[in-house]
């Protein structure tokens, strides 16, 4: 097996408050192969997008990362400060906001906003950086790409301008794309054909992909695997068809229940009960402990499960197995 | 039973032009927006209708009109009987208004920040001159919050609790229906099922209806009786619940059903639908889906289609069938 694009180990993130240390990530551990879609899923404030942002070094103080190590094609970047960081910023990690519009400079046409990307990051003289744009735009699939070079951004519709944002992200040719809930925005019919260029832009080029989200069905879609938050933790880490189908994690399974297409035919939705803890006032032991049905003394008391410390998919000390799945549909 | 609600030839037409001096200098014509067109359908007693469909369709355009925020250009919303936009009666508007209620998207908008929750929860009523003993701290009972909550603020809750909060609040005039305008997509999945099982008690409970706003098909899925799919301001398909999601007819339905991430679907290999929808100041003439179409022919080009019963469906398409 080749080395990971990205190989983040133990990564911590801490905010220092008045009212002590808040770690919205704690101890997350995972590797993206080239070619790879790693989608990572939970509820707001799981720390999905504070994990992304840590690895392309964007994090707003005074977050910052205070354990761990991030590589990228095998180089430690979690260290690297200002033009070191810009160098890699783009070249080397591409990034999708959620937000089209906001993401795109409104007073430059799209066309210089690629060629001024692509002549940051490569080699090249300004007439290729133009043809290397319009290549860019038409691989996106922008029809007429050759007026739209000339176009302001407030001139696209929103799913035309996703396109943009990610005919930037990967104009440089970087190696890995974090792409933070893409499609949120969108609506469903143009939100599959942006999953869909995704996908395919990444396997032609074998870029890693960090598809953070919380739509399941998107990850179900496009992710190979899937890493599950919850409260700055990981809950599960594994193929996506697993997550989906037999989840180990209580969480998880929790999640994947009350999803409405779960139920379907059945009057009421399985729900979690409670809501996620705060950052200040995280419980011992495992932080879902509270609101697990299976939870056990084990469970409440200090060091809460990890996935190294279980059976490295599932961080919990009772996870579901294919029997307990069983009994449970026989039941319902 | 005669339908709570019944929508007839709804029409509503924005007027989007500059203002009247640049039209005289440049030139310009009038531009007007129809955002909703000649849209009809009717609400049983008890049930839920759910109208369906991507930004730009209508959808929330008709919620305002049914709940009386916005006048229609043309037609009528009628709820048990009673047209508000035409009837002259006060005492009939007063007693119909009571007994409609709407609950926002956002729970972070539609709660104001200063007002403690009781105060927030009880004005509809005080509003009609009631003043029931507790009524605030009953309702956030019923809504699954503890009575200790009537005097807090609304950042002291999360964005589930809050949506709990506009519930009651829509509950306090003990409407019989409630407009719910996209009410779980600013939620998480678990926090969402959680306010779908409590409005679906309520449903029960009270003898609720509702007419559900939403581009959530698994919702609708869930949640709703009777749903009426939306296209560029028209009614495209209509239909049973079961019906529309064994066999949808429309081929914008179809495509909609296509496009709609599924649970199963590992690795899945779908043909992206084509296109966007187009813009509703100068919509394609004809079927204004013929752009995106792939049954479209001439005649899609040339004549809109009326809607039309094809099995249990109500189809506006020349070729469904």
């Amino acid at each position: 097996m080749t080395d990971p694009v990205l190989s983040v180990r133990n990564l911590t993130v801490e905010i220092p408050t008045r009212r002590g240390v808040l770690r919205p990530v704690d101890g997350v551990s995972y590797d993206i192969a080239a070619g790879e879609i790693l989608g990572v899923v939970g509820e707001s404030g799981a720390g999905k997008s504070m994990t992304g942002n840590a690895v392309i070094g964007l994090l707003d103080p005074p977050a910052r990362i205070t354990g761990g190590e991030i590589h990228l094609l095998g180089e430690r970047i979690d260290q690297l400060k200002g033009e070191a960081l810009r160098k890699i910023r783009g070249k080397k990690i591409g990034m999708i906001f959620q937000d089209p519009l906001t993401s795109l400079n409104p007073l430059l046409k799209v066309g210089e906003q690629l060629t001024e990307t692509i002549l940051a990051h490569l080699p090249v003289s300004q007439s290729d950086a133009e043809a290397r744009a319009l290549a860019a735009l038409e691989e996106v699939g922008i029809p007429a790409a050759t007026q739209r070079l000339n176009s302001y951004p407030h001139e696209f519709s929103g799913g035309m301008r996703q396109r943009v944002v990610i005919a930037l992200a990967l104009c440089a040719e970087p190696s890995l794309v974090i792409a933070d809930e893409p499609t949120t925005a969108l609506d469903v019919s143009v939100q599959a054909q942006i999953i869909a260029l995704l996908k395919r832009l990444c396997r032609e080029r074998g870029t890693a992909v960090m598809l953070v989200t919380h739509d399941m069905g998107v990850i179900a879609e496009a992710a190979d695997r899937v890493a599950v938050m919850y409260a700055g933790r990981l809950a599960e880490l594994a193929p996506v068809q697993q997550v989906v189908q037999a989840p180990q994690h209580p969480y998880t399974d929790g999640l994947m229940g009350s999803t409405p297409l779960a139920s379907l035919g059945q009057k009421r939705l399985r729900q979690i009960p409670g809501s996620m803890p705060r950052l200040t006032a995280l419980p011992d032991g495992c932080a879902f402990h509270p609101r697990c049905q299976r939870a056990t003394d084990r469970c409440r008391s200090n060091p809460g499960p990890t996935l190294a410390a279980c059976n490295g998919r599932a961080a919990c000390w009772h996870p579901l197995t294919d029997e307990d799945r069983a009994a449970r549909e026989a039941t319902a | 039973m005669k339908p709570l609600v019944s929508v007839t030839h709804l029409t509503r037409i924005f007027d989007v032009s500059k203002p009247w001096l640049n039209r005289v200098i440049e030139r310009l014509p009038k531009s007007l927006l129809t955002a909703v067109s000649d849209v009809s359908f009717d609400i049983p007693q008890n049930s839920v209708y759910a109208l369906v469909g991507e930004s730009g369709s209508g959808k929330s355009t008709i919620g305002k009109m049914v709940v009386g925020l916005l006048p229609p250009t043309e037609g009528s919303v009628t709820i048990e009987g009673v047209d508000l936009a035409r009837e002259q009666d006060p005492e009939k508007i007063e007693k119909v208004r009571s007994d409609i209620q709407m609950i926002f998207q956002d729970p972070y908008a539609s709660l104001n920040p200063r007002w403690r929750v009781k105060d927030i929860i009880e004005e509809p009523a005080v509003a009609q001159g009631k003043k029931p003993e507790a009524l605030a701290e009953r309702l956030l009972e019923q809504v699954g919050l503890a009575a200790e909550d009537a005097g807090k603020f609304p950042h002291e809750f999360s964005g589930g609790q809050r949506q709990r909060i506009c519930i009651a609040r829509a509950l306090a005039s003990e409407p019989r229906l409630i407009v719910c305008d996209e009410p779980t997509s600013a939620l998480d999945v678990s926090v969402q099922a959680q306010v779908l099982n409590l409005m679906s008690d309520l449903r029960e409970d009270l003898g609720l209806t509702y007419l559900f706003i939403t581009h959530d098909l698994t919702v609708v899925q869930h949640m709703a009786d009777t749903v009426g799919v939306l296209y560029l301001g028209r009614l495209v398909e209509e239909a049973p619940r079961e019906a529309l999601f064994a066999d949808p007819k429309h081929p914008y339905t179809r495509m909609l059903f296509d496009a709609a991430p599924k649970m199963d679907g590992f690795g899945r290999e779908i043909e992206p639908p084509e296109g966007e929808i187009p813009d509703p100041i100068n919509p394609p003439p004809g079927c204004a889906f013929h752009p995106r179409c792939p049954l479209a022919t001439d005649l899609c080009k040339r004549e809109r289609p009326e809607p039309r019963l094809v099995g249990a469906s109500k189809v506006a398409c020349h070729h469904a069938e």
